[in-house]
């Protein structure tokens, strides 16, 4: 990608047999880069452990929280609006990934100006994504009492209408069909699940009691999500210091083409690239 | 290594955003669609739903290994030595997700033999798989 061929890659074309003294970079990547990629890997892999312990306890269990229903809050007071705020964040971290992308190009032009305001935004972003992660977490765990323990999150497997405290039918917003998702609350710490009356199928006319959701999905969330805004946090302490050390002119000393931008580019990508799965399991399917 | 001019890995860029950005707004579009929440009436069978929002995102990955990362400019021996160990995982998602849908059938098979009555064991007496209730 660079235009500005540098030093240490123009040696590489020229390994007259001289491959064992230590001259030649192996794959013609320098060996902060080549290590980046393969510590990536071995991410890779932590991250498809997490996400495919996801997926056996997915598949193994009857019913799973809708994320439509689950994630369907914005900041402001929006309800009902599945998919919004998460979608938003995706966007954030996108663009910022775009960000990181022009400030590698301006660090391969020395452009140190470039650089800094490009970085200085990619920053941002990867802030304003914490931010909303924190705000989505708080509400999961402050108001809907989601903890890695239990889910008040549940899905009805049969239609039926619920009955209030003393066995009459509610009458507002009372019947429900088979699939509807349902939010268990707590009153006075303590949690009320509503009765109801099954009206289709084998178990009709009998009384049932609201459970809270597969007990996997709060500890699977948080731990996943989490250690993929552990990965953000680290990210944005990361670009704090090289961000720093860019604008005091340390790397434009080297003439490589600000090749230390390019490695934290790669992981700041990867963590986009994380996202994309985390997104599509948690949220989409 | 260096195949675009400034000008051109500028645009690239651009394009490439625009791209991933179009490309989440369907997969959210055809979430809420699929299942039935933005119209009534329509909704597709899960296999097709997850298959093409699954496509979707492996198109997103490509993209940002490929043109993010410039995988696209890297020696093909770093592609391949970066990209072939991860094809490993193709096995690990089958066989787990596999194994789950296992554990969801055997749930019926544990409460069924959970109601049955517990055979008397007599203490010392030879374990015979036969006549003892197999919880598996």
């Amino acid at each position: 990608m660079a235009t500005v061929e540098t030093a240490a890659h123009s040696d590489t074309h020229d390994m007259s047999g001289d491959s064992w003294s230590g001259g030649a970079q192996p794959f013609k990547a320098s060996y902060g880069k080549l290590m980046m990629w393969y510590f990536l890997v071995s991410d890779a892999f932590t991250f498809a452990g997490f996400l495919i312990s996801y997926g056996a306890l997915r598949f193994s269990m009857p019913t799973w929280p809708v994320p439509d229903f689950v994630f369907s809050t914005t900041p402001f007071n929006g309800h009902g609006l599945p998919l919004v705020f998460v979608t938003v964040m995706t966007f954030i971290l996108l663009a910022s990934s775009f960000t990181m992308v022009r400030a590698v190009q301006e660090g391969h032009q020395e452009n140190k100006r470039g650089v800094v305001k490009w970085m200085i935004l990619t920053i941002i972003g990867g802030l304003m994504f914490l931010g909303c992660q924190a705000w989505e977490w708080n509400k999961l765990i402050g108001e809907e009492h989601m903890t890695i323990k239990q889910d008040p999150f549940g899905t009805h497997t049969e239609a039926g209408v619920y009955l209030a405290g003393d066995g009459h039918y509610v009458e507002e917003g009372d019947t429900f069909k088979a699939g509807e998702s349902y939010l268990v609350h707590k009153h006075d710490g303590e949690w009320a699940p509503l009765d109801y009356k099954v009206t289709e199928g084998a178990d009709a006319g009998i009384v049932k009691s609201q459970s809270l959701g597969p007990k996997a999905f709060g500890a699977l969330f948080f731990f996943i999500t989490g250690f993929h805004g552990f990965h953000v946090f680290s990210g944005v302490l990361i670009m704090l210091i090289v961000t720093i050390n860019a604008a005091t002119g340390l790397y434009s000393k080297r003439k490589n083409g600000y090749e230390m931008i390019e490695k934290v580019g790669l992981y700041w990508h990867f963590v986009d690239l994380v996202w994309v799965f985390v997104f599509l399991l948690f949220y989409l399917l | 290594m260096a195949h675009l001019t400034y000008e051109e890995s500028k645009k690239s860029a651009m394009r490439i955003i625009i791209i991933l950005g179009i490309i989440t707004i369907c997969e959210v579009l055809f979430a809420l669609l699929g299942k039935g929440y933005l119209k009534e009436g329509i909704e597709f069978p899960p296999a097709i739903l997850g298959g093409v929002m699954i496509i979707m995102s492996v198109v997103k990955a490509y993209l940002i290994i490929f043109e993010f990362m410039h995988m696209k400019y890297e020696a093909p021996g770093l592609a391949k030595s970066v990209l072939l160990p991860t094809l490993l995982l193709v096995w690990g998602v089958i066989a787990f997700t596999w194994e789950g849908s296992d554990w969801f059938k055997r749930r019926d098979k544990i409460k069924t033999s959970n109601e049955q009555p517990v055979k008397d064991v007599k203490v010392g007496s030879i374990y015979d798989p036969a006549t003892t209730r197999n919880i598996g």
